[in-house]
């Protein structure tokens, strides 16, 4: 149909190039981004047998999980008393969090707090906080308190005080400036400034974050178990090396339940607090 | 300069005063109830996660301590003094970063590879079938609900310690975030060139290829490298169930107080991770630009 002579041609030459420079360059990237994966599926050992060995035996335990089983009723009481830790410990840390991050917020927000020295050195060290992961900190916090569900509050703490610093500047600096203004003018403090020129602004945005994150919390709350910071985290690991499948399945079974409440409840909550719109919006 | 305020007569004033007054008390009321619940719910969680100020208290200082012997020798002398001497296991560690980056990498393009294909089955707009539609999109929310580390346990039962493990993990939790991220991208595209390339009587399969794949391609790229550097930190910390990658000797030498081994590893990752964030956004960035420009 389309004929060297077609007048579509004429007319978009540069589209019926077969060899441009563009498409040179995607498809020498291409081709080295494969040859990457290919050389590191290699190495990963995806090419020797493990693969297929290991998939048979994956489906083995999987057929194994099902149906999920307690074992006991003994056992399902010890679970659910410790899925209610895990609330516990998710609900602990992002509270306390949001205590400490508070003012490190604001003295990181560029509205804020003018001296740069400050705000600089604010920053640094909440992101040098958010880069250590969470399990590390469990660890250093068992060192400090002991093994237990404490340690896992204060891990999820200081992991959040990083992540919290960060939104609720980012949040504080967006926030519009007029109203501090106002309070200004009619000669209020800087304090006062930020207590009914900022907050009043902000105060839904902080509180959608502080939701979300009580909800992703309760996540890391059921994993920071295995490094032996309380939890639930620590049955499904110890019924993982054990091969308990079946109370396995059962405890991930409890666990997806329990986030899947916790998002429905807080965004309930959500839109109870801060109305359908969601707020001011950043 | 004299301004003059209308000042309403007392009679009329006294109710519209009573009715703002009323008004805050009950916000005061509202605000008082959710801060009670607060506390009580603060007090219940206290005891089950067994909170102890006195313990706290107690201990409190062995945490900056730990964290500045984090920077001592076993010789005691500052981790600066002698490079050699802190980042001994240098090779090795080298090595396990290597292999950590190639896990997210692996993880990163497999998972986003199956999300591509399943993300237009998963999308409302061009899904063609609503059973296997809904089948995607649960598959995909297991699959990003199980926490990474279980589903690393799990996998280290079946494959054997090591790397394969955790490659398998951060592969099921790309693609689950991912199927769900590129279906609302699909979702969100002008139907005008699908429907156009439809109407050629061409099938499915084109219509999306020359409809929709070119609107979505920089959004699934962005999302792609940004999964990517979350997939390296992930990575790192898979080998805490012995699934892989430098996460393996942290935990080591955490668990055995080998003080500044973690220091120069942890130095070691941090700085992996913030070159890899540099170099991903600033991909992206161009990314951007070129979308811009074309």
């Amino acid at each position: 149909m389309s004929s060297p002579t077609s007048p579509m041609r004429q007319r978009y030459p540069q589209h019926f190039q077969r060899f441009d420079r563009n498409r040179f360059t995607m498809a020498a990237i291409g081709l080295s981004l494969f040859a990457l994966l290919i050389y590191a599926m290699g190495r990963l050992g995806f090419f020797d047998g493990t693969l297929l060995s290991g998939l048979g035996r994956l489906f083995e335990i999987v057929s194994l999980m099902l149906p999920p089983d307690p074992g006991s009723w003994a056992h399902v009481k010890t679970y659910s008393i410790s899925l209610l830790e895990t609330v516990a410990i998710a609900l602990l840390g992002t509270l306390s969090a949001v205590v400490v991050a508070l003012p490190v917020a604001l003295l990181a927000a560029r509205n804020v707090t003018a001296q740069r020295v400050v705000r600089f050195l604010s920053r640094r060290s909440l992101d040098t906080i958010r880069s250590v992961d969470i399990l590390v900190w469990a660890l250093i916090w068992i060192n400090v308190v002991g093994l237990g569900p404490f340690a896992g509050a204060l891990a999820i703490m200081t992991a959040d005080i990083g992540s919290f610093g960060k939104l609720f500047s980012e949040a504080i600096e967006a926030a519009d400036r007029k109203p501090v203004e106002g309070i200004t003018s009619t000669g209020g403090s800087h304090i006062l400034g930020i207590r009914f020129g900022i907050l009043p602004e902000v105060f839904p945005v902080l509180m959608s974050q502080i939701l979300y994150y009580f909800e992703s919390n309760t996540r890391s709350a059921s994993i920071i178990g295995i490094v032996g910071a309380g939890g639930i985290g620590l049955h499904l690991a110890e019924a993982i090396r054990t091969l308990e499948l079946q109370q396995t399945s059962f405890i991930v079974l409890m666990i997806l339940v329990a986030v899947a409440a916790i998002d429905f409840l807080s965004s309930k909550l959500r839109f109870a607090m801060i109305g359908r719109r969601g707020g001011v919006t950043v | 300069m004299s301004t003059h305020v209308v000042r309403l007569p007392e009679a009329q004033l006294q109710p519209l005063l009573a009715a703002y007054n009323a008004s805050v008390r009950s916000r005061r009321r509202h605000t008082l109830l959710i801060l009670a619940c607060v506390v009580v719910a603060i007090l219940l969680a206290s005891v089950s996660a067994e909170v102890s100020l006195s313990k706290l208290a107690a201990n409190i200082h062995r945490f900056p301590s730990y964290i500045v012997r984090l920077f001592f020798l076993e010789s005691g002398q500052p981790v600066w003094t002698d490079l050699g001497e802190w980042f001994w296991g240098l090779p090795r560690w080298l090595r396990l970063l290597g292999e950590t980056l190639l896990m997210a990498y692996v993880g990163t393009v497999l998972g986003a590879g199956v999300a591509f294909v399943l993300a237009f089955l998963a999308a409302a707009n061009v899904a063609p079938s609503r059973w296997l539609r809904v089948v995607v999109r649960r598959f995909g929310e297991v699959c990003r609900t199980v926490p990474t580390l279980v589903l690393a346990l799990i996998f280290v039962i079946s494959f054997g310690l090591g790397p394969m493990a955790g490659v398998l993990a951060v592969i099921v939790h790309t693609f689950g975030v991912l199927t769900k991220l590129f279906a609302e991208v699909i979702e969100n595209i002008d139907m005008k060139p699908v429907e156009g390339v439809s109407s050629t009587g061409s099938s499915w399969h084109v219509a999306m290829r020359f409809g929709a794949l070119p609107q979505v391609m920089s959004n699934f790229t962005s999302y792609t490298l940004l999964r990517f550097e979350i997939n390296v930190r992930e990575a790192a910390v898979m080998g805490f169930v012995g699934a892989g990658g430098i996460g393996q000797d942290l935990v080591e030498a955490i668990r055995k107080f080998y003080y500044s081994d973690v220091s120069a590893i942890l130095v070691l990752i941090l700085l992996t991770v913030a070159v890899i964030d540099m170099l991903t956004s600033k991909a992206r960035h161009r990314l951007i630009g070129l979308e811009g420009k074309s």
